[in-house]
């Protein structure tokens, strides 16, 4: 099939307009009658189904919670970037949507980011309609901070807690739509397979996780924004229960998926203590602008962390690029730390970790704070106090947090950080209009693969998922839906969705009844194993054909000794985690297929056999400036390339020397 | 920080589901290192269930970082356990030393039945969202963000109040099983924003009956809520929620509903 990515033709600038006035539109009476399925309530899951029951669609949520407030969205820390320019420093549009193809190493395609960046102002002005209570500034207005090395301010921040109040914000209007009638909400529901009658998504099969049965749902179309799959890694900065499954089944009944391996690693998480670890948890980029991150220059030096003097302190990102030192974007910061934890300067227990140091950020606050209360001739004790008061006020939650994990305060010693599976940027394939390859199934949010390319900048994925279910979806399912009014809801006896559901059923009792000897959470520590070490930070031709040969015998192993507990009709968390694994096992592998095809570095991909001889990444975009798109096949998974053309942002090796 | 290992007695609730009786199963925990969380103690219990082909302990849990809401023990007596300010996710086994027994319970309330060992139901806190938990603005109607300044003060503390995480353990830990401080923190939160204004009458009422219907008890001031909340919610969520409820009704509806006075938390 020829990949159609159904770009307007016209001006960049002018393509959204142009879409939008020119899209076929459904009249009230006939969305009554028009039936969608929304997979996910997370931020992209959220925003769509309230805007859409708000719009008149009959509208079903699915999500495996007990409630959509505790999507993962809800952990999401930093902030939501939008193009204000509120603080009058020079952004726009424009610089939005280059930076963020240019962050994205030109591996995204320039309509959908502009698309973005023209909608994201927008999402702001909805928030704060919605109650969201961002941080403002003493005369009432919005508050901005810097994030992750951008030269403006445009982030949009609650405290450390922005995720969670945007989406307490859609959920709200989700709970809105739910008590109009328009909505039905299906918490502890998990999507197991999708619906396909002729050669449209019609529904999908899903387990009611509480009684275990399956059941069975009708729509007109359905969309899939069910976040991210850092989980296939075992260890991420992720929810527990976040999973690829109904990306992944769709993916199996036709819709391509692209650029699995672009995977981001971020580099502020809390370090790996021991085996028993379970997930690892991110400390906001935004601590980036105020702290210093450091290693002993010498190697195996003992001393504490406060112990080492400055002239022993090596900041390597300072020394490597002090253009932007520890503002450099999430790829080269992450690949920094593992180079020094590599070359034995790493510190604390394991060794692998870096410091993240406030000391003299609390030295720099507090002498203002004292030049503000006028104070002459004041002690250190006085100064350094005053600071951590600032310090407190801007990252006092996640300082809270890293304290509660480790034990440790770091308003007084340095935090440990290392780098951390965080964000994937890969997702399902969608055209302009987010569709998949399957017509009538779209992707929205971390599901999908749009508008981050090989690296996501900080505070995009909030503004991404918002932006596509609030202004984008309401849209571009219009264009879709006026084909569809004359279509009568389709019974669920229709033998499609036997079908479907006896696929679902068969799976499950397999599952159930290999009744081997290893738990399913083993066999997830060692799938994350092989990614990590194979293909995490920095991939390799040899690695990641053995890490393809290693998932291929781990999966087999899986299928002949895995031991579910419990049963199949009740509440079994045990059987749930195992159909995701089992998910992650397959996809696991197009991840290293991808990988390895793609024999150049950019973004999150790292490949070592590509790369200046200062260690930087190095793009090859003779060869490989497209979207790797996967279409399942009973023999194996086929490359369907999607060539990106730049007309405005011209691709340009990514500085930050 | 020095870290150690100890052995533990763990007393659990177990429960089939909602209809069987449910009882305490002891285990013997050995070598639990003072750097996991109780939750991965929990994942070493179930790994070792597993194995011996009995049925691992159901319990809720997804962020595993303090913010979703979903995880839910009661400890010792007490709602997410020892330390202040806390959920389970988050409470490490530094907290216990070698040779201690822990108790640990699902949340205890009517309103709130048990699903399976210590996973409850806690979807009546959907409910009361939705009789008016939210400002009613559709897509595409706002108006510029900046065009409505609001008092700096006033929006941190509807910030405040808007940090709730919905776990449900200010029920859990009162007595009456009262739901007045998760309540109370999205009617504060709301009222306390220009943007809130307009419903603000409706959306009192409307909460606090369906608060009545799902059959949370009511309010004893005992503020053990408040004491245990991870989020630190403060009672005065609660005090704003009542005046509020009594400021909703003006001399003619006093008459239709006789009692408002019955949320005045005495
Ligand atoms: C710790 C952390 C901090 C972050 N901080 C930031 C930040 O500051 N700024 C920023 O821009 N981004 C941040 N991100 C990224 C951002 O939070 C996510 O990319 C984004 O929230 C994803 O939203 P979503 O709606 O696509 O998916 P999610 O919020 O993950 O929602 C997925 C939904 O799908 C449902 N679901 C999944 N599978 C199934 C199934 N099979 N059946 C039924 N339902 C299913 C789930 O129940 C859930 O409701 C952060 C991410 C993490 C992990
Ligand atoms: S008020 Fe506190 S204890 Fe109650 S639900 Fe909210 S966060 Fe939990
Ligand atoms: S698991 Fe999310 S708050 Fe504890």
């Amino acid at each position: 099939m020829e990949l159609d990515a159904k770009i307007p033709v016209t001006e960049l600038d002018q393509k959204w307009a142009d879409y939008k006035n020119h899209v076929n539109l459904v009249s009230p009476a006939n969305k009554r009658k028009l039936e969608l399925i929304v997979i996910g309530s997370g931020l992209a899951g959220a925003s769509a189904a309230a805007t859409l029951g708000e719009l008149g669609y009959k509208v079903k949520v699915f999500c495996f919670q007990d409630s959509p407030r505790r999507a993962h969205s809800i952990a999401a820390q930093g902030g939501i970037n939008a193009a204000k320019n509120y603080q009058n420093d020079g952004d726009s549009v424009f610089r939005l949507f280059y930076e963020t193809v240019k962050g994205g190493d030109y591996r995204s395609r320039e309509a959908n980011v502009y698309r973005l960046a023209q909608v994201s102002g927008n999402i702001i002005d909805q928030c704060v309609a919605q109650g969201v209570p961002f941080a403002r500034e003493y005369g009432g207005l919005l508050s901005n901070r810097s994030f992750g090395g951008t030269q403006v301010q445009r982030t949009f921040y609650a405290a450390g807690q922005t995720g969670q109040q945007l989406l307490l914000g859609a959920y709200g209007a989700l709970e809105r739509q739910v008590s109009m009638g328009n909505v039905t909400m299906y918490e502890r529901h998990e999507m197991h397979d999708i619906v396909i009658i002729d050669g449209k998504a019609r529904g999908i099969i899903a387990r009611n996780l509480v009684t275990g049965k399956l059941e069975r749902y009708f729509g007109h179309a359905a969309l899939i924004c069910s976040g991210g799959y850092a989980n296939v890694f075992y260890l991420s900065t992720n929810a527990m229960g976040s999973n690829v499954t109904a990306a992944w089944k769709s993916h199996k009944k036709g819709a391509y998926f692209a650029n699995p391996c672009f995977t981001q690693i971020h580099p502020t998480c809390i370090p790996v203590t021991g085996d028993h670890q379970s997930k690892l948890t991110l400390m906001s980029e935004s601590l980036r602008n105020d702290g210093r991150i450091w290693v002993p220059k010498n190697k195996g030096d003992k001393r504490r962390g406060i112990d080492i003097p400055n002239e022993d302190r090596d900041y390597y990102l300072e020394r490597r690029y002090p253009a932007f030192g520890n503002l450099v974007p999430r790829d080269v910061a992450s690949r920094a730390a593992k180079e020094r934890c590599d070359g034995g300067y790493g510190v604390g227990t394991t060794k692998m970790a870096v410091y993240l140091d406030f000391a003299d950020a609390i030295k720099r606050y507090g002498k203002i704070e004292t030049g503000k209360l006028g104070m002459t001739d004041t002690k250190n004790e006085t100064i350094t106090e005053l600071g951590k008061e600032v310090i407190a006020e801007k990252y006092g939650n996640l300082f809270e947090m890293y304290e509660k994990i480790t034990g440790e305060n770091p308003y007084d010693v340095p935090m440990r950080i290392y780098p951390a599976v965080h964000y994937t940027m890969g997702g399902l394939w969608v055209d302009y209009e987010l569709m998949t390859t399957v017509p009538g199934l779209y992707s929205l949010g971390e599901a999908n693969f749009s508008d981050h390319g090989a690296n996501r900048l900080g505070a995009s994925a909030l503004m991404q998922g918002l932006g596509d279910g609030y202004f984008v979806i309401p849209y571009t399912l219009s264009r879709y839906m006026a084909d569809e009014i004359r279509t009568n809801a389709i019974s669920t006896s229709h033998p499609a969705f036997d079908e479907a559901e006896n696929g679902v059923k068969e799976r499950i009792e397999r599952l159930m009844n290999v009744r081997g000897n290893e738990s399913v959470e083993s066999f997830h520590k060692r799938l994350g194993k092989i990614m990590w070490d194979k293909c995490g930070m920095s991939r390799n031709e040899k690695g990641l054909s053995e890490a393809i040969n290693e998932i291929k015998a781990l999966r087999k192993e899986f299928w002949g000794n895995v031991k579910v507990s419990g049963e199949i009709l009740e509440m079994n968390p045990e059987l749930d985690k195992a159909g995701r694994v089992a998910d992650f096992l397959e996809l696991a592998e197009l991840i290293c297929i991808d990988a390895l095809n793609r024999k150049e570095s950019c973004g999150g991909h790292f490949r070592e056999e590509s790369q200046t001889s200062e260690g930087e990444a190095l793009r090859n975009d003779e060869q490989y400036s497209y979207v790797a798109a996967w279409e399942y096949t009973d023999s194996g998974e086929i490359l369907h390339k999607e060539e990106l053309t730049f007309e405005v942002a011209m691709p340009s090796q990514r500085n930050y020397k | 920080m020095e870290h150690y290992t100890m052995n533990l007695t763990l007393k659990v609730w177990r429960q089939k589901n909602r209809q069987e009786k449910g009882h305490f199963e002891t285990y013997d925990m050995k070598d639990i290192l003072s750097e996991m969380s109780f939750l991965e103690m929990f994942d070493v219990l179930n790994e070792r269930l597993i194995l011996e082909n009995k049925e691992p302990v159901v319990f809720d849990q997804d962020c595993r970082e303090g913010i979703c809401g979903a995880c839910s023990m009661y400890i010792d007596g007490r709602a997410h356990g020892p330390w202040q300010k806390n959920t389970v996710c988050q409470l490490h086994m530094r907290a216990y030393k070698d040779g201690d027994t822990i108790v640990v319970e699902p949340w205890r309330s009517a309103a709130f039945p048990i699903i399976k060992d210590l996973m409850v139901d806690r979807k009546a806190f959907d409910r009361i969202i939705e009789a008016g938990g939210f400002i009613s603005v559709n897509t595409g109607n706002a108006v510029d963000a900046n065009s409505t300044p609001v008092d700096r003060a006033k929006s941190e503390e509807a910030f405040d109040s808007a940090t709730c995480i919905g776990c449900g353990a200010c029920v859990a830990a009162c007595p009456n099983s009262s739901a007045v401080l998760f309540v109370g923190a999205k009617i504060s939160q709301l009222a306390l924003l220009p943007q809130g204004d307009p419903e603000r009458k409706a959306r009192v009422i409307n909460m606090v009956d369906q608060m009545d219907k799902e059959g949370f008890g009511n309010c004893g001031n005992i503020y053990n809520c408040e004491a245990e909340c991870p989020k630190g919610i403060s009672v005065e969520n609660i005090a704003r929620m009542n005046r509020e409820y009594l400021g909703a009704f003006s001399s003619s509806e006093m008459q239709t509903r006789p009692n408002p006075a019955k949320h005045n938390g005495v």
